[in-house]
């Protein structure tokens, strides 16, 4: 598959959060407030690309010692690491981005993006050059929906609401409108 | 606490799902038939006991600093258990969850219980709140299932039930409005019982 493909389909049509289901719990957690929502994609971005390529050379080794089945255990543990990595980094470059951030930074790790980007490249079979252009096409539709939800969000905070679908439902079904126009990009490719 | 306590804390008052509105990733993905989702509750509920119970017998030893990583590595030798046991016994199945049985691992409701309740309790109770906690989280997946497969695809465990469904359901954009009325109709539920 060409690289623009695989970009334009992770973005727009097989967007992680609206067609894959991928993310959701920051989606909902930082999508309150715009400014957290870039942070966040800002993270995730970061942290998924790198991930990609480290785990792509590490399930090499995995296929070389063939010990495939230990994939799991062995993600996880260095996306844990990563995003260890990037909590300090991102104290010490920009604390005000850390103060806003801070609770959902070390949720990244249980984000399904980073661990479900890496594990369907390998799934996929990509290249490393095909596995860096999916990581950033899938963080960056990750961050699309999340600026998108933001925007309604803040909208929905004066919105007359019935009481019962106040915060988390209507938020929910606003997602399912917004998967209903991401449909549209369907036939896109 | 009383153990039928916790039980029902997990299953009604707390319920993973519809009240504390956590692990939503596989809830929306797996719910597309009734078969799924049931698997997906049990593969969730046995990874869930599992890790409680191992988490109970090790708290005494796990530093408090590395807690996190510990028991995500627990969690993650469950999660392969399960997946090998899967693609082992039911084939099917295992190609139909295909990602979302790995991504157990990240689902916050395991760590969340690892966290708020094994890691500070004893070994019988936190067998009982990752059983109840499990069965809150498979409760919640087998009524959306349900609604999706039936009004969605007009089947029901595959077995024609309706003839004109509404095939939006069972696209991802379903997913998101109808658990967005399941959470509304079961804060009203709650709200009433409180108020008698």
């Amino acid at each position: 598959m060409e690289l623009g493909k695989i970009l334009l389909s992770t973005i727009l049509v097989n967007n992680y959060i609206f067609a894959r289901f991928l993310g959701i719990c920051p989606f909902f957690g930082v999508s309150s407030k715009m400014e957290t929502s870039i942070g966040m994609g800002a993270a995730v971005t970061f942290v998924v690309t790198i991930s990609s390529i480290i785990t792509y050379f590490i399930q090499m080794l995995l296929d070389k010692f063939s010990i495939g089945y230990l994939q799991t255990i062995v993600f996880i543990l260095v996306i844990a690491a990563l995003v260890q990595f990037v909590e300090v980094a991102m104290k010490k470059i920009s604390p005000t981005l850390y103060n806003a951030l801070g609770v959902y930074l070390p949720l990244i790790t249980t984000n399904c993006v980073v661990l479900g980007v890496a594990i369907l490249n390998i799934q996929e079979k990509y290249t490393l050059i095909q596995t860096t252009v999916n990581a950033i096409g899938a963080s960056l539709g990750f961050t699309l929906a999340l600026v998108l939800m933001a925007g309604i969000r803040e909208k929905l905070v004066i919105a007359d609401v019935p009481e019962a679908l106040e915060g988390f439902p209507i938020a929910l079904v606003s997602a399912g409108l917004m998967s209903i126009a991401f449909l549209g990009f369907s036939g896109l490719i | 606490m009383k153990l039928s306590e916790i039980l029902k804390n997990g299953i009604i008052k707390n319920n993973p799902i519809f009240v504390q509105l956590i692990g939503m990733c596989s809830v929306l993905a797996v719910t597309t038939s009734v078969q799924n989702s049931l698997a997906m509750g049990l593969a969730v509920t046995a990874v869930l006991v599992g890790s409680n119970f191992v988490i109970s017998l090790l708290k005494n030893v796990i530093p408090d600093d590395i807690r996190i990583p510990a028991f995500v590595v627990v969690i993650a030798t469950f999660v392969t258990v399960i997946e090998m046991f899967m693609k082992a016994y039911a084939q099917p199945i295992y190609q139909s969850l295909g990602i979302f049985l790995p991504l157990i691992v990240v689902n916050c409701i395991i760590l969340a219980r690892a966290e708020a309740f094994a890691f500070t309790n004893g070994l019988v109770p936190s067998i009982v709140d990752g059983i109840g906690t499990g069965l809150g989280y498979t409760v919640a997946v087998l009524i959306l299932g349900t609604i999706r497969e039936v009004f969605g695809a007009g089947t029901f465990l595959g077995i024609q039930v309706i003839s004109n469904p509404i095939g939006i359901l069972v696209m991802p954009a379903g997913a998101f409005i109808v658990l967005g009325i399941l959470v509304a109709l079961f804060k009203i539920i709650m709200a009433r019982q409180e108020a008698n």
